[in-house]
């Protein structure tokens, strides 16, 4: 038995801070003081609070300890684990607490999630499914394997649990689908593709509790009478497709996977596919090509893939966390406990990636229903540096952003749609005022342009189309047309294309005009980005009263940009500078502004 | 979709050494759906999918050559050509997109003098794109050779290169 569990998150998040020299740290100490036998160190999936890496939480303690540092682990050890004494230095402090906060649960961010399908991510060992089952794990499964398939689906129904791969197509009606289509072989099959261009959540998930999304299409198999499934898993998570593996091995082993399991007759298989980096392949039909090998482009529906899917047989395909919602329906009461979350049209939680200017970022499962306001002031903290808020980007590239006056808007399917934006599969990312909307419809469009596959013209086009224009208005060369161009151009590529892709990646430009029309204008009309994003229109410019001369945005200057003597006004050679804006970084005075661009006259005088 | 294109040049490509490709087509021979492992497992071996290696493997899985073709241009992780010693990926999701990391990508253009989806003469860095690695916390972010490097500003650049030879 160890004393304690030492929880270090192992996620990428907190890699990218450090955490695996935290680890090694750990690891050289305990060792050296001989103490190795009597504390268990885990790397663990994300906790979610990812802005604080790197993180350990120290059980049964619950201690919450972060932004911690290889330096900080010999006192840690000290006083901590070997004296019984929580290093107050070391837990979470900011602006949303009184004093340094002890656990999960006294920190602001983690005070309004409803943590359901991430309840084990951070705390479990992902390699063990021991520490899965103890927490409850594969019960709802054996539980599955003792009923009939349409009472399985039929609790999937009263849940109303909806597709969190993006359309929220209700789960349990898909897998009637499935369940019912006539073939003499069943696929079940996890869309863990995870496209979106600002978001990782499904990753998180994997990384996490492999094992519930593993328990989850077990349950699914069981379901449609499937006895094969895959698991399309982008090549860039290695670390989730070997914790899935090695989960995998382990469910085998316990006779949870492979022939007869759990002597019920009934027999599943796995196999993991690495996507090979497209983002259209997480389209369905894509997808299913992808698995049979052959470029993936999508092709019509119907036939559905729950008639027709992997080498045209029913296939059930769903989204990674979709199938992490299962064992928490299927479980000995569970169906009561989740239908007690969530709204009407819309049941359980949602998980987030929550991320941008956004003082928290990281990974948040919140109930239905609750409001934007709540997620991005609440647990988000509210905006970085004091900055003031300016909207959140909801659904990737095939979303919307939501304004100010829409903040209270309750985050369901319904709500989120009426609004111009989608559930969509939960990127959150949100802007200030120093986030240009124009640039920020020209970027989703590029990266939807890039990524479209080029089999129907509308979206191969149009989309080129539109990015032309776009590019225009951020460049100065917009005219007020434009608009209603890029309208018509979205209209006819949404009601035309063939997948989803091309009918959702006008969403960001439509939302963008219907919210920010006024910032349209500015760069038609005045020729000016506010913001200072769009490079052609604006210049920086140090404002003579705010300088004090402190020559620290002249160091910085990649091109020599700048002049001035210590103590003295500092000036920006607008030709010479090409607005990478570190100076503005570094400026501790905000002396250094974003003004249009001055005619050759005006800078003379 | 892919950002390989002919550049008209004709190019100097390394000899290829084709021993030991077999064992690695061993485990697909006969199996259906192999195309993308195949080609993944040998990018893993060669780094690149060299062209002889391509015609090796059409005949040896009984697939035609157009179709490895078809499919290695189709997806992005795919590279038809060497790659350099130091691979840097810098992030283009939205949450690096908006705290400026376009501004960090020209950066590293400027200071390397090549595009994203090329090799510096000298193969000492390919760069690249990647859409979100999961550090959104940590935007903008770049990985070389899968360290990753957080909050970047494009004045940090020049003295992270220089630290991989
Ligand atoms: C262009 C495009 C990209 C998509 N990418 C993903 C993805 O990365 N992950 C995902 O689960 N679903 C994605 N989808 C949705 C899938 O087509 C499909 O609806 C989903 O896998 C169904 O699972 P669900 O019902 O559990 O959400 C994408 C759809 C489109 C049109
Ligand atoms: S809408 Fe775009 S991505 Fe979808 S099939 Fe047509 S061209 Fe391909
Ligand atoms: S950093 Fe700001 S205050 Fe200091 S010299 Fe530059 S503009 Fe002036
Ligand atoms: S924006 Fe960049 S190039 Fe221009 S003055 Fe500032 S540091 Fe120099
Ligand atoms: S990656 Fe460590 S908390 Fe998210
Ligand atoms: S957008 Fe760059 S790491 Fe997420």
């Amino acid at each position: 038995m160890h004393d304690k569990h030492l929880m270090i998150c192992g996620a990428t998040g907190c890699l990218s801070s450090g955490s695996a020299k935290v680890q090694e740290a750990l690891e050289e100490e305990l060792a050296k003081r001989g103490l190795q036998d009597r504390f268990r160190l885990v790397m663990s999936g994300c906790p979610g609070f990812c802005e604080v890496g790197p993180i350990l939480v120290v059980y049964p303690d619950e201690v919450f300890y972060c932004r911690l540092t290889p330096n900080d682990i010999p006192e840690l050890i000290e006083k901590h684990l070997i004296g019984g004494e929580v290093v107050e230095r070391l837990l979470y402090q900011g602006p949303d607490v009184e004093a340094p906060a002890r656990f999960y649960q006294t920190i602001p961010f983690y005070q309004k999630q409803k943590l359901k399908v991430l309840h084990n991510s951070g705390i479990i060992d992902p390699e063990s499914i021991d520490e899965y089952i103890m927490r409850g794990g594969y019960r709802a499964f054996s539980r599955a394997l003792k009923l009939e398939p349409m009472e399985i689906i039929d609790e999937v129904k009263r849940s109303g649990l909806r597709g969190r791969g993006g359309a929220g197509f209700p789960t349990g009606l898909k897998w009637e689908f499935t369940f019912r289509a006539v073939g003499d072989k069943k696929y079940v099959v996890c869309n863990a593709d995870e496209g979106d261009p600002g978001a990782f959540m499904d990753r998180s998930i994997l990384e996490g509790d492999p094992h519930a999304v593993i328990e989850g299409m077990l349950i699914a198999a069981r379901a449609v009478g499937s006895d094969e499934g895959y698991i399309y898993c982008r090549a860039e998570y290695p670390l989730a497709i070997k914790l899935l593996k090695k989960a995998i091995e382990q469910a085998t082993e316990y006779g949870l996977v492979g022939e007869n399991i759990l002597g019920y007759g009934f027999n599943f298989k796995f196999t993991i596919k690495e996507g090979a980096g497209a983002f259209v392949c997480g389209e369905e039909t894509a997808l299913l090509a992808s698995i049979e090998g052959k470029r993936g482009m999508p092709r019509p529906r119907p036939p559905f893939p729950a008639n027709q899917g992997l080498w045209n047989k029913p296939t059930c395909i769903n989204n990674v966390e979709t199938f992490a919602n299962i064992p928490l329906i299927l479980r000995e009461g569970g169906l009561e406990e989740y239908l007690d979350v969530g709204t009407g049209g819309s049941k359980g939680t949602k998980v987030f990636a929550l991320a941008g200017k956004v003082r928290n970022t990281g990974l948040c499962e919140v109930p239905m229903g609750i409001s934007m306001r709540e997620i991005i002031f609440d647990i988000g903290g509210g905006i970085k540096d004091g900055r003031e808020f300016k909207a959140v980007q909801v659904g990737g590239p095939s979303g919307g952003c939501i304004p100010t006056e829409q903040l209270d808007l309750p985050v369901d399917y319904d709500s989120l749609t009426q609004a111009g934006a989608i559930m969509g599969s939960g990127g959150l990312v949100v802007m200030d005022d120093r986030t240009c909307m124009v640039d920020l419809a020209r970027y989703f469009l590029s990266f939807t342009q890039k990524e479209s596959c080029g089999k129907c013209t509308p979206c191969r086009e149009g989309t080129k189309r539109m990015l032309e224009i776009l590019e225009g208005i951020c460049e100065g060369r917009g005219e007020m047309e434009d608009l209603d161009r890029l309208h018509d151009l979205a209209v006819g590529i949404k009601d035309t294309a063939l997948c989803g892709l091309g009918q959702t990646c006008p969403n960001p430009v439509l939302s963008t005009i219907r919210y920010f029309h006024k910032e349209y204008e500015e760069h038609i009309n005045d020729k000016f980005c506010r913001a200072g994003v769009c490079k052609s229109l604006f210049e920086y410019y140090i404002d003579p009263e705010a300088c004090d001369g402190c020559t620290r945005c002249a160091r910085v200057c990649p091109v020599d940009a700048i002049s001035g003597e210590r103590n003295e006004l500092h000036i920006i050679d607008s030709e010479l500078c090409n607005r990478c804006g570190s100076c503005v970084e570094r400026c501790t005075r905000e002396a250094i502004k974003v003004i249009p661009v001055r005619k050759e006259a005006e800078v003379k005088s | 979709m892919s950002s390989e294109s002919a550049t008209g040049t004709v190019e100097q490509l390394p000899e290829v050494d084709l021993s030991g490709i077999e064992a690695l087509l061993e485990p697909y021979v006969g199996e259906k759906g192999t195309v993308i492992p195949v080609l993944q497992s040998l990018q893993e071996h060669y780094g690149y999918l060299p062209r002889p290696a391509l015609e090796y493997t059409a005949r040896r899985i009984r697939v035609p050559l157009s179709r490895l073709f078809g499919v290695a241009t189709f997806y992005a992780q795919f590279k038809m050509r060497p790659r350099g010693r130091n691979i840097i990926r810098v992030c283009k999701g939205t949450a690096c997109h908006i705290q400026g990391s376009e501004k960090v990508g020209e950066r590293v253009e400027e200071i390397l003098g090549i595009k994203g989806g090329e090799t510096t003469p000298d193969l000492r860095f390919t760069l690249e794109e990647v859409a979100c690695i999961g550090a959104c916390a940590l935007a903008p972010v770049m990985t070389i050779n899968d360290n990753p490097h957080g909050r970047l500003t494009p004045d940090r650049i020049k003295k992270i290169l220089e630290s991989y030879e």
